[in-house]
């Protein structure tokens, strides 16, 4: 129990130390020590028997329950004043209806919620605190060296590094408090801090748009936060519990719409259709938070949510129109990703679709789905954050965050870019982990509901075509370019060799990961598991081995081959990538990527993804009301 | 046979098969066009040849992409002549595609990125109806292990004429031939030039040309599949199969790529989900 206390605690009070500190060195020393210990004790907790409740853990339940609500009331009152200040009146709705709604909770209908379990640590929550642990703690460490330079490069920008490196390690502590709670009241106090350092960090460097994106940002998750409130009361009403437990657990009847509401608050904060517009706009923060929304945290707490409620929406017209949402989501992000040449943007398309895939195996709710579901958290967590880093290192050099700017990095920043293709190949390419969820998900999807697939074989098609060129682009070669002296800091390159071996790690150990922290979860709440059988678990061992010949042979290349120039219509010009063109004038070859804007817009795709599942979800709140 | 000895016989025996039905293709299309034609062997013939020209390369490292493109593409075969999942060889297949693009990327010669970039838009044209043909079969036969799909006495294509005429569709996409030919065209003298293959040659050239005679038979083996049951129907659909391509191939000129892939999109929706909706009603 200690063990949970400590993973909460001690970021919080990291946080706190940082937020008054302005030396680089102290700050340092403090995030390092932090993180090396947060990691040790998630791994230590992974070797605890689950599941974990706090029986026998007595003492002071009382305060801290009262000492919560203050922080609740606390966080309401900020969001109600940021509202005013802004003038925003959907937000100053939404925090006061959640405001009434859970004060009438409180101190009216509730008044003496006693003998609940606030803790509840099974393996998935293990699982999830081994990301935010270790992926977490990574881009904290990498904050450190990004940040840096970041103060040097943006004088525009106040330093406020200080509440930068609090709030990310608020963040982190907010994010253990969610997977491991048990009592909902508790949770939705942790998913409101969540709510609340997003939108710090989002708004962080202060100009307008970053400003708006928060507020953005703030109000698509209040509306979720309202949904989870009125979850908590409808299910206590109905039961007379507030136990996350209890509700999984409990008959599809009496929960079904507080299920469909905590499906509803994890799809805002996953950034689900219609509610994707925030994380795209989050890309105006700083890369580290970009990075942390995208993969340990945030994000993650929502497709969490949703798969704790598979149990109890698998087989029910609630769970198909949750997983149309999120097949939905998983097409359009994936085809928007084809249109933009920004390469943040793409990520962060990219994410949107990959959660959706999450939200439709949460949705599909069978053991195997959920089983594909948690995979795909898993090497989600650590391609995205390598992919981001690395972006964050090549924006840094060559100032701009285009694509087509990164036109032949491979020689001018060979290592990081060798980490940002490990990174892509990890998110879609045979035989790394994201590949294997996306076929655990197919099969799952095509034993219940086949029609499903559509979205998955389509989104996956054009998933295929918005990575590999944007993977051409970076080992293309049709200019010589010298490298750069000095890629990266040392805490920056610190971060990104460890993600790059934790991409290869997560492959190579995915039997472990599968047998010793998935399946349990699953056997335990399904009575049944899934997983790969043997002969195919050998056929990707032997694929991996392929794969990673790769990069080794790379190293040990030969140039045997007589280098040629390449034929230019026969009219090459002396210099190589150059050739005459109208009126013997030297012109450069320039070559750009495709984008189908004849085909697709993003405008368009943006509007009707909004609308199709912003119908679909008056659908799926309406069918679950009645 | 074992699984194993499948495996070394398509290893052995493939390029040689590919090889005579490459030979074939060219012999039929000329008769097509009243002309004579080369020998069947001419495909042999021209790879030797390929292996003896003096290596050269616009980029050092562009030839690599190529061995694990070939490397791959043997692998993929394998899987599936081996009776292993179908989704796992369909995985495969791509990152052997994937390879063969970023070969050509590598190089960043205009006419090989065009060609690179028109070749994924084909992959995302023919790839949702695969993975759809091997849900299909997995639909009809409760299985998508290809040794016990291939053992079954019903035959998967009676269940699935849809999935089947969607992956005939497919095929023409897949070997790049006419109206399909966008990345890379078997005529040199056309605005793309070569497009993928622009600036590969000799033993690299000769690599990607044994590759496509692995695909080829794979692919051929794929549409066997179809009419396992009865292994004398399904050899002749094969090369039924083998010689409609040809004759489209010969019959239409180029489609544009936004056509090619509007219309493969629009075949797997209608021929490949009609037919998997309604299998699933009726089951």
């Amino acid at each position: 129990m200690l063990i949970v206390l400590t993973l909460v605690l001690v970021p919080c009070l990291a946080g706190l130390i940082l937020l008054f500190l302005r030396s680089d060195f102290l700050r340092r020393i403090v995030v390092s020590v932090t993180v090396l210990g947060v990691c040790a004790v998630t791994i230590s907790l992974a070797f605890q028997p689950m599941p974990l409740n706090d029986a026998g853990f007595q003492w002071h339940r009382h305060d801290l329950h009262w000492l919560m609500i203050l922080g609740e009331i606390g966080i309401g009152l900020y969001v109600l004043y940021i509202g005013a200040v802004r003038r925003n009146i959907l937000a100053v709705a939404l925090g006061l209806a959640q405001g009434v709604v859970i004060g009438a909770f409180e101190f009216v209908i509730a008044t003496n919620v006693h003998g609940t379990q606030p803790v509840y640590v099974d393996k998935l929550s293990v699982l999830m605190a081994l990301i935010n642990g270790i992926v977490g703690g990574g881009i904290c460490v990498y904050a450190l060296g990004y940040m840096r330079d970041y103060v040097e490069t943006h004088r525009d920008v106040a330093d406020r590094r200080p509440l930068f490196f609090a709030l990310l390690f608020v963040f982190m502590g907010a994010m253990f408090g969610l997977v491991f709670a048990n009592n909902l009241l508790w949770l939705l106090f942790f998913w409101e801090i969540t709510t609340l350092c997003s939108f710090l960090l989002i708004g962080y460097t202060q100009t307008e748009e970053a400003k708006r994106n928060a507020m953005t940002a703030l109000v698509m998750n209040l509306a979720g936060g309202l949904a989870f409130s009125l979850a908590i009361v409808w299910f206590y009403l109905e039961t007379g519990s507030v136990e996350l437990q209890a509700l999984i657990t409990s008959k599809h009847g009496l929960a079904l719409l507080p299920a469909a509401l905590l499906c509803f608050a994890g799809m805002t904060k996953s950034a689900q259709y219609p509610f994707s517009r925030w994380l795209l706009g989050a890309m105006v923060a700083p890369t580290p938070v970009s990075a942390l929304l995208h993969s340990s945290t945030m994000v993650k707490a929502g497709v969490y949510l949703v798969l704790r409620m598979a149990p109890v929406v698998t087989g029910t017209a609630v769970g198909v129109l949750v997983a149309v949402i999120g097949g939905l989501t998983f097409l359009v992000a994936s085809l928007a990703a084809i249109t933009t040449p920004e390469a943040k943007k793409v990520l962060a398309y990219s994410t949107i679709a990959n959660l959706g895939l999450v939200v439709l195996c949460g949705g599909v709710g069978t053991h195997a789905a959920v089983w594909a579901g948690a995979l795909l958290i898993v090497f989600h967590a650590v391609s995205k954050c390598l992919l981001f880093l690395c972006v964050g290192v090549v924006e840094h050099h060559l100032h701009s965050r285009d694509i087509e700017a990164m036109s032949g990095l491979i020689q001018r920043l060979p290592h990081v870019a060798l980490m940002m293709l490990i990174g892509m190949a990890g998110m879609f390419l045979a035989p790394f982990g994201m590949l294997i969820s996306k076929w655990a998900a197919l099969r799952a999807v095509v034993d219940t509901y086949p029609a499903l697939s559509f979205f998955i074989v389509f989104g996956g098609a054009a998933t295929l075509f918005f990575w590999t060129k944007w993977m051409g682009k970076l080992v293309e070669g049709s200019h010589p370019q010298t490298a750069v002296a000095r890629e990266v800091s040392l805490d920056e390159s610190i971060a990104l060799y460890a993600l790059t071996g934790a991409t290869f790690l997560a492959c190579a150990l995915f039997p472990l990961i599968s047998s010793k922290l998935i399946e349990p979860y699953i056997a335990g709440v399904y009575g049944q598991t899934a997983f790969l059988g043997e002969g195919n678990n050998i056929i990707l061992g032997i694929m991996m081995t392929v794969v990673m010949l790769f990069p080794l042979s790379l190293a040990l290349h030969r140039r045997s081959a007589r280098i040629v120039e390449p034929y230019l219509g026969g009219a090459n010009a002396a210099e190589h990538g150059a050739f005459l063109g109208m009126g013997g004038h030297v012109e450069e070859v320039t070559i750009h990527n495709y984008y189908l804007h004849t085909i697709f817009s993003e405008a368009w795709l943006a509007r009707w993804g909004a609308w199709a599942s912003a119908a679909l979800l008056a659908a799926l709140l309406a069918k679950a009301w009645l | 046979m074992n699984a194993w000895m499948r495996v070394v016989l398509y290893i052995v025996a493939a390029p040689l098969i590919g090889g005579l039905l490459g030979g074939w293709d060219r012999r039929i299309s000329a008769r097509m066009q009243s002309r004579r034609g080369p020998p069947i062997m001419q495909p042999f013939y021209d790879v030797l040849k390929l292996l003896q020209k003096e290596n050269l390369a616009v980029q050092p490292l562009q030839n690599y992409y190529i061995v694990f493109y070939l490397a791959l593409m043997i692998f993929t075969g394998a899987l599936f002549f081996g009776g292993s999942d179908l989704l796992l060889v369909v995985f495969a297949l791509t990152t052997a595609a994937i390879f063969f693009a970023l070969a050509a990327y590598k190089v960043g010669s205009p006419y090989s990125f065009i060609g690179a970039e028109r070749e994924l838009i084909q992959m995302m044209a023919y790839e949702p109806m695969i993975i759809l043909t091997a849900i299909g079969m997995y639909m009809a036969t409760k299985t998508f292990y290809v040794h016990e799909i291939a053992g079954r006495s019903d035959m998967p294509a009676l269940a699935l004429p849809g999935v089947f005429l969607g992956f005939v569709y497919m095929l023409t996409i897949k070997f790049r031939k006419s109206p399909f030919d966008l990345s890379s065209s078997h005529h040199a003298h056309q605005e793309l030039v070569r497009g993928i293959t622009t600036e590969f040659s000799g033993r690299t050239l000769a690599m990607i040309e044994i590759a496509h005679w692995y695909e080829t038979v794979f692919l051929m083996g794929w549409v066997y599949l179809f009419f396992a049951a009865s292994p004398a129907l399904g050899i002749a659909m094969a090369l039924l199969v083998y010689g409609f391509v040809i004759l489209v191939d010969n019959v239409f000129a180029r489609l544009k790529w936004q056509t090619a892939l509007a219309s493969a999109w629009l075949v797997t929706a209608t021929l490949g989900f009609g037919n998997i909706l309604i299998l699933s009603a009726w089951r």
